[in-house]
């Protein structure tokens, strides 16, 4: 268990390949400051990878990624994880809360408050007794999102949560985002959206091609980024993923 | 033609009046399929949970043999059985040979490899879409295994009902390993064969229109049940 605080998240020459392919090619950061952390990088960059081998859903070939000298187990309360497209159980809203407080043992009386906050936050309050697969795209991923906060944890992984929804979806989640943000909760998320980058992100880790580019601050990043891939990334300028 | 719809009408006539030999013949087909589906259901269940979700030594050729079992012709089944029944075979002491037991216990063998086949791919096609997720979510094998089960349960249900109605219509396996024997192992099956081959039809057809009966209700609850998950949960 982490009692203290689970930063700073050190990844060390970390280095995956499947297949024969290099997906991540020795990554090596520190990221010790709260906010929002913002992993971004084209299609295959292995950004998504990275995010899952920091909930402990994957393992490095080589290298190590700690988060305070503690290798992640995904069944670590303290951390959260959001997918691009969420799977829900066939049952409402509010049971799908409840299942995930159950997997970890949270006491029923405490359930009730924690459900009701994560409701609120989120807006779906009205829905609550709505079956969770019949709900809207925009109104699934806040469900998502929801469900991951119920927890309440410190960390939250976002995995390009906004890569499929409409513009009012996308704000709604980025305003999400946010607000746990404000209340301490360190947010790491990939994105290739550079607009949502530029909206979100504290930092920003650049990966292009399994190597970590750059790890700068996001207001540096986007005025005087120091390599020529960043700054053709921002131009526009298509990288090659191959 | 007429004397197909005078039978046709004395079966129905029989159904009616609640003829007895009929009723016991009716009773005795539910007791045995029943009790051999349960059976199979407690084994074939859980088989094709573990199968679908654990790697383990022996597991590919429990899968090939699943799978050649579920086509087994219910004469060979009974065959095995019967042998395995008889007074020289390995459990001929137990005297089960021409008993309702010995029925059960051939259904069993026919209808545990259908349930558990049809679990396996019910749970891999659930563990496929859920597992990444529920994994993410902090869920341990045990829960994992439990939160499958329960969300594949409509399914599973439909699972045990195929098999039971295997069950209730085989006549090869019941026909050799309980004889046929007149108010002792006398089920619906093997009665419509006895009865056409006497030429008393109206049995025969009575037995039939039940067989059939029991069939649509059984594939119309099984069926409702899905629609009535459906429109809550999907």
């Amino acid at each position: 268990m982490l009692s203290a605080s689970p930063l700073p998240l050190k990844i060390q020459q970390l280095s995956v390949s499947r297949q024969g392919k290099q997906l991540l090619d020795n990554v090596n950061a520190t990221i010790d400051s709260a906010g929002i952390t913002i992993i971004l990088g084209p299609n295959g960059a292995g950004k998504s990878l990275l995010l899952h081998i920091a909930h402990g859903l994957e393992e490095p070939d080589r290298g190590s990624l700690l988060w305070n000298q503690h290798t992640p187990k995904p069944q670590e309360p303290w951390r959260a994880f959001v997918f691009q497209k969420p799977v829900f159980l066939q049952r409402s809203v509010q049971s799908n809360l409840e299942y995930v407080l159950s997997l970890h043992k949270v006491p029923k009386t405490r359930q009730s408050l924690l459900i009701q906050q994560a409701l609120q936050h989120t807006g779906l309050m009205q829905l609550s007794g709505q079956s969770a697969r019949t709900l809207s795209g925009g109104e699934q991923q806040r469900l998502n999102v929801a469900r991951a906060w119920v927890l309440e944890p410190k960390v939250m992984l976002l995995d390009e949560p906004t890569a499929e929804l409409d513009p009012s979806g996308v704000a709604t989640i980025e305003m999400l985002i946010r607000k746990i943000a404000q209340q301490n909760t360190k947010i790491i998320m990939t994105t290739h959206s550079l607009d949502q980058a530029r909206r979100l992100a504290h930092d920003i880790l650049f990966l292009h091609r399994g190597k970590l580019i750059e790890h700068t601050p996001a207001k540096v990043y986007f005025s005087q980024p120091k390599t020529s891939l960043a700054a053709d990334f921002l131009a526009g300028k298509l990288l090659d993923t191959h | 033609m007429n004397d197909f719809s005078q039978a046709f009408l004395k079966a129905i006539q029989l159904i009616i009046q609640l003829d007895p030999d009929l009723i016991e013949i009716v009773g005795l087909s539910l007791q045995v399929s029943l009790t051999a589906v349960f059976i199979a259901g407690l084994i074939g269940l859980p088989l094709g949970a573990a199968l679908a979700l654990y790697r383990f030594f022996g597991r590919g050729l429990l899968v090939a043999l699943l799978n050649t079992f579920m086509g087994l012709p219910p004469v060979v089944v009974g065959l095995v059985v019967y042998l395995i029944l008889s007074r020289s075979g390995p459990l001929g002491a137990l005297g089960l040979l021409f008993t309702p037991t010995a029925m059960v216990i051939a259904q069993v063998f026919l209808v545990t490899p259908i349930i558990a086949a049809l679990t396996r791919q019910t749970v891999m096609d659930a563990n496929d879409e859920f597992h990444a997720q529920l994994r993410a979510l902090g869920a341990k094998s045990p829960n994992m295994m439990n939160t499958l089960l329960w969300e594949t349960r409509y399914s599973l249900v439909t699972n045990v009902f195929a098999g039971f109605g295997r069950a209730i219509a085989e006549v090869g396996a019941v026909l050799i390993v309980g004889g046929n024997i007149n108010h002792n192992t006398r089920v619906m099956t093997t009665s419509i064969a006895l009865e056409t081959s006497k030429g008393n039809i109206e049995l025969a057809l009575a037995l039939g229109v039940i067989l059939i009966t029991l069939s649509l209700i059984v594939t119309s609850a099984v069926m409702s049940a899905r629609h009535a998950a459906h429109k809550m949960y999907t």
